[in-house]
């Protein structure tokens, strides 16, 4: 099969989130459905210390033409996925720019200084306000909230690349979710996994 | 169970650089790994505990990473394939063993593989490996990409074995936690027969016995051997320019720094005045391959983290070959150009090759910067690292600092490497007051235990988990008993290795793949060595601080194990112990003398405090129901009720 040309290549796709909502997992599927289709991806990590409530980030590369470095260049990136609002508007500090989109998860995490009362947490219309002047468009999805109706707040990170998949700049059509998951999942949660995904692609309007 | 050794040869797999580190360990006919636990290495040995399952090799969690070199260099000795892998801080402690390694060599072949941190992501040092290859003149070996860290891998066995000694691979976190296509190649099928063939003369690097002596015998030819090693690296695939041919500036790099340099000309658009050798064998500098490049251009810029070990090697030839290469301006780490500490990235090496083409490099808008800084700086609050909801961590250390705090000499704790390290900071109370080595904070409070002729009254405590306990504590724990110094020592049992992904130890019941294995008691150890033991469930805090108390106050060497499981453990994980609950009509809020104790001082990121409603609130979600806070608010607001 020959691999379709990006109109962005490498496009730098990042996923942001806070340790333990299911980053890593959402980056590896994501590239597994790449790969499957010819693409070179490159995947960075940060994780590690950051397993303890950190920030956790990863760098997802697609390129039709050869690997890329792990690290996204500042300003360079073309999608930010976010499992967490505060973490989106982190990450646009290094690598916004005015073409970025975002799609983010509304539910919040809250942080050691905003859980001890030192910070406030942002309201979600001025995160949206930010968002509205930082971004060329920006999707909240209340990923979280969705996944726990369908069983368990982790599934908040594949509803989030449902919703990517919908937003359509990247080729990642149900079908190809549904191999990976197949080869990569124990039977019984391939189902459920599938139902988050498209209630992910159902929430971009 | 999907493992590494599924796949075709041919086939184009999404691997993890450890994993491809793992595949290309399987394709060369590894049959021993041995290994210590430790970011970003770990997932190395993992993968292939998992694919024992299915191939006939033997994989070890050792007990620290000097055994495991030896562990490994057996199955060398007796002609298999082995390697050992750790993390840049294990090499320091294998090196003992790895320098006598080099002197008597190998048999089958036998790699080392060193992930190392650059930018300390996730260590407490940015320390690095590489001088030690140098030092034992063992090859060493970067790749640069997923692919290269199979086929490198590969490629070492065949080149240990054709030199007779170790070949040193390192990586770092930005490869080994990346993820890229890598096409396979096959498995072999045979697995060999290990002998250890020990009837030769003390010269017979075949048959007879395996030693560093005859000293100035072994030690010419493991100069040999590094020769041979040269002349193969002259040829290696692995080493390349790429650029125009008559460049402005020639960039010298390797690892994961390749690929950062190769986006650097891509974002200057310099590729016609910009050239780049592409090394793979990084030492010793292959000098006719070297000469050939260096030849090109009167620049010579080095990227590589984190101190410049290749870029002084480079310095180091240029002046041997200046009557032939010409006089060279360097730049690099050395003069500044890229920062001297701290991993690298994209920016900073276009930053540094800008500099010197006399270019500038603004990678962002100055008015989207600007807007972007006052985003953050108003609506993303900062998330500092934390002990995560229910770690039996934070109950621990609110025990001993308050038995801390009431006993009142200004007693302190010394730590070691761990989720525990953590303590430094508010959210373990700053409890802890010294961090280094594995096993450190032991040996550290030996010392301070010994200072009471000097008049120091203060009580002197240490903390180890588990698995350093086996690790590197026991020795210092001998030491302090020995020595009669004044000390307690909490060992946080928490089962299992918790900061890298609960890899098994000796203090547990199952091997690295999962068999049973007799587990090693903790508290027989320390009460056979002849320290006072007691014992103690961190989640009562109440008990648990008390005997702190109790045994600062006892005098000798005494030994306090708070054995709690992990929470993000297997066994526990997504299990509440306790459903925990906030009655609001209960919690004073602002009014409570108690200064919000829960939330300002507990800390716990599953207690909230909520500013409209004055009052902590629970987090359904975060909360992992360890039930903890039930015990310390002072007006008894949270409840707990266990789940069946």
């Amino acid at each position: 099969m020959a691999t379709q040309a990006l109109a962005m290549d490498p496009y730098n796709l990042i996923i942001t989130g806070v340790g333990g909502q299911g980053n890593v997992l959402a980056s590896k599927l994501i590239g597994n459905m790449l790969v499957d289709q010819g693409y070179y991806i490159t995947i960075g990590e940060t994780f590690g210390a950051s397993q303890r409530g950190g920030s956790v980030m990863s760098h997802l590369r697609v390129s039709a033409e050869s690997i890329q470095g792990p690290q996204i260049p500042r300003g360079k990136a073309h999608m930010v996925v976010a499992l967490e609002p505060t973490e989106a508007l982190r990450v646009l500090k290094e690598y916004g720019n005015p073409g970025v989109k975002v799609i983010t998860n509304t539910r919040p995490v809250y942080s050691l200084a905003v859980v001890c009362g030192d910070s406030p947490y942002p309201a979600m219309d001025v995160l949206k306000g930010w968002m509205d002047k930082l971004t060329a468009g920006a999707w909240f999805i209340d990923a979280t909230d969705e996944a726990m109706k369908l069983g368990t707040a982790i599934l908040g990170n594949v509803l989030l690349v449902g919703a990517l998949s919908a937003v359509g700049d990247l080729p990642l059509e149900r079908d190809r979710f549904q191999e990976v998951m197949a080869r990569t999942m124990p039977p019984a949660k391939v189902e459920m996994n599938i139902e988050a995904f498209e209630k992910g692609q159902s929430m971009i309007v | 169970m999907q493992t590494i050794c599924d796949g075709r040869s041919g086939e184009i797999q999404l691997m993890q650089g450890n994993q491809a580190f793992a595949r290309g360990a399987l394709e060369a006919g590894l049959s021993v790994v041995a290994g210590y636990p430790g970011t970003p290495s770990s997932e190395i040995v993992e993968n292939l505990a998992k694919a024992s399952t299915v191939r006939d090799i033997y994989v070890e969690w050792s007990v620290n990473e000097k055994v495991a070199m030896e562990v490994a260099a057996a199955a060398s000795f007796a002609g298999l394939r082995s390697a050992a892998v750790m993390k840049q801080v294990g090499v320091n402690v294998a090196s003992d063993f790895m320098l006598h390694l080099s002197e008597s060599g190998v048999r089958g072949g036998m790699i080392l593989i060193s992930c190392e941190d650059p930018g300390a992501l996730s260590s407490g040092n940015e320390g690095e490996s590489r001088p030690f290859a140098k030092m034992f003149e063992v090859p060493l070996l970067e790749p640069c990409d997923m692919q290269e860290a199979k086929d490198m891998t590969q490629w070492a066995f065949e080149l240990s074995e054709e030199i007779g000694n170790l070949v040193m691979i390192r990586s770092v976190t930005r490869l080994s936690h990346a993820s890229g296509n890598v096409k396979l190649g096959s498995l072999p099928e045979a697995a060999p027969k290990a002998r250890f063939k020990h009837w030769g003369t003390l010269m017979d690097a075949d048959e007879g016995p395996v030693t560093p002596v005859p000293v100035h015998y072994r030690h010419t030819l493991m100069q040999e051997k590094l020769k041979k090693a040269v002349s193969r690296f002259e040829e290696s695939p692995f080493n390349f320019y790429e650029g125009p041919e008559n460049p402005e500036v020639i960039i010298v790099t390797s690892s994961a720094c390749t690929l950062y340099s190769r986006e650097a000309i891509r974002l200057l658009d310099v590729k016609d005045r910009v050239g780049l050798v592409k090394l793979g064998t990084t030492w010793p500098l292959p000098p006719r391959f070297m000469e050939k490049y260096l030849s090109k251009a009167d620049i010579i810029f080095t990227v590589e983290e984190v101190l410049p070990f290749i870029e002084d090697s480079v310095k180091i030839l240029a002046a041997d070959i200046s009557d032939r290469i010409g006089i060279k301006r360097f730049h690099g780490r050395g003069d500044g150009t890229l920062p001297t500490i701290n991993e690298l990235n994209p920016d900073l090496v276009a930053e540094g090759l800008a500099k010197i083409l006399g270019m500038e490099y603004r990678p962002v808008a100055p008015a989207y910067a600007e807007l972007v800084d006052e985003a953050v700086g108003a609506a993303s609050p900062p998330r500092d690292l934390a002990f995560c909801a229910g770690c039996p961590h934070r109950a621990s250390f609110w025990s001993i600092h308050n038995a801390l705090e009431m006993d009142g000499r200004e007693g302190f704790v010394c730590g070691d490497i761990g989720c525990y390290t953590l303590a430094v900071l508010p959210t373990g109370f700053s409890t802890l007051r010294t961090i280094h080595a594995m096993g450190s904070g032991t040996g550290i409070g030996s010392g301070f235990g010994k200072l009471g002729r000097f008049g120091m009254d203060q009580p002197v405590l240490s903390v180890c988990g588990d698995s350093t306990f086996f690790h590197a504590v026991m020795p210092a724990l001998v030491n302090a008993i020995h020595n009669r110094a004044e000390m307690t020592l909490v060992v946080l049992d928490n089962s299992g290795t918790a900061m890298t992904g609960f890899q098994p130890h000796p203090g547990l019941t199952a091997d690295a793949v999962g068999n049973e294995a007799p587990a090693l008691d903790i508290a027989g150890i320390v009460r056979a060595m002849g320290a006072h033991v007691a014992e103690s469930d961190p989640f009562q805090v109440e008990e648990t601080r008390d005997k702190v108390l109790e045994l600062i106050q006892k005098g000798g060497v005494n030994v306090l194990i708070l054995k709690q499981s992990c929470a993000l453990s297997p066994e526990k994980k997504g299990k509440k112990l306790f459903q925990v609950d906030l009655d609001r009509s209960v919690c004073l809020g602002e009014n409570c003398g108690c200064n919000n104790l829960c939330t300002r001082v507990f800390k716990c990121p599953g207690l909230q405090w909520d500013a409209e409603a004055k009052s902590a609130r629970i987090d359904e979600v975060i909360c992992s129901g360890c039930g903890v806070c039930a015990s310390i608010c002072p007006s008894g607001a949270i409840t707990k009720k266990e789940v069946a």
